[in-house]
């Protein structure tokens, strides 16, 4: 997965901080558009599904890679 | 979707227990919840202008980890047993266990409490101060930040009657 429109790097950020911040990222970007998130913490992973869960973007993909996980979420 | 609604009542006044209500209704309002937190009693601390009175006391928590923020690592994972009855005769402690709190914070990249507050305004959380407590503590409207509201409890049922999750903090 490489195509994204904006990109957040939440790294060293603690919750909910990384969630926060995707949230506006989102807020600012048109539907069907792609925020690429890259974070440190580990609680993100499971965060990032709830995120997208109760808001209704897309989480497209989540992988980690050399301790940084890297989510791809589509704004609805 | 449905707004989800969550309603907050915040009663602790100390700057560990200034996160769950800040970090949840800051959360919350990122996931579409209508949010309104009820300051109330010792809660009222946290929406002074002025959040540089925020301790920290290990004082009677036996709960508390005590390890220092900085050093080697050996010296880190040092965990200082100090008995209650010693940090209670240590004048100063609780500004000391504060600045490590405030440093183990900032190490960990978790936000801080000014910080939260604001994500939780600039999410347009709703906060309400009660005015029983503010009388009753000798407080004055302009010791609390602006974007506040003074009501009692029947207006805190008006709101949390209709919520989906209502906490107790």
């Amino acid at each position: 997965m490489s195509d994204f429109d904006d990109e957040l790097d939440a790294s060293g950020l603690n919750c909910p901080l990384p969630i926060l911040r995707a949230k506006k990222a989102l807020n600012g970007m048109d539907a069907g558009r792609v925020l690429h998130i890259i974070a440190t913490d580990p609680g993100s992973v499971k965060d990032f599904e709830a995120f997208a869960k109760q808001t209704g973007n897309e989480l497209l993909e989540s992988t980690e890679e050399g301790g940084k996980f890297h989510f791809y979420m589509k704004k609805v | 979707m449905d707004e989800k609604k969550l309603a907050i009542i915040a009663t602790k006044g100390t700057l560990d227990w200034a996160y769950p209500p800040y970090i949840l209704a800051s959360t919350a309002a990122a996931l579409g919840y209508e949010v309104e937190i009820f300051f109330t009693f010792y809660g009222l601390q946290l929406v002074r202008k002025d959040l540089s009175g925020l301790k920290v006391s290990p004082l009677g928590n036996p709960g508390m980890p005590m390890k220092m923020p900085f050093g080697p690592d050996w010296f880190k994972n040092i965990s200082w047993n100090i008995p209650n009855i010693i940090q209670a005769g240590i004048p100063g402690y609780e500004s000391v266990a504060t600045a490590l709190m405030k440093k183990t914070i900032e190490n960990n990249g978790v936000a801080s409490i000014p910080d939260l507050r604001d994500l939780c305004l600039e999410a347009e959380v709703k906060f309400i101060a009660c005015q029983m407590t503010v009388d009753l503590f000798g407080f004055e409207h302009s010791d609390f930040i602006d974007d506040i509201e003074y009501a009692g409890a029947a207006s805190f049922f008006d709101f949390a009657g209709e919520t989906d999750i209502c906490l107790y903090i």
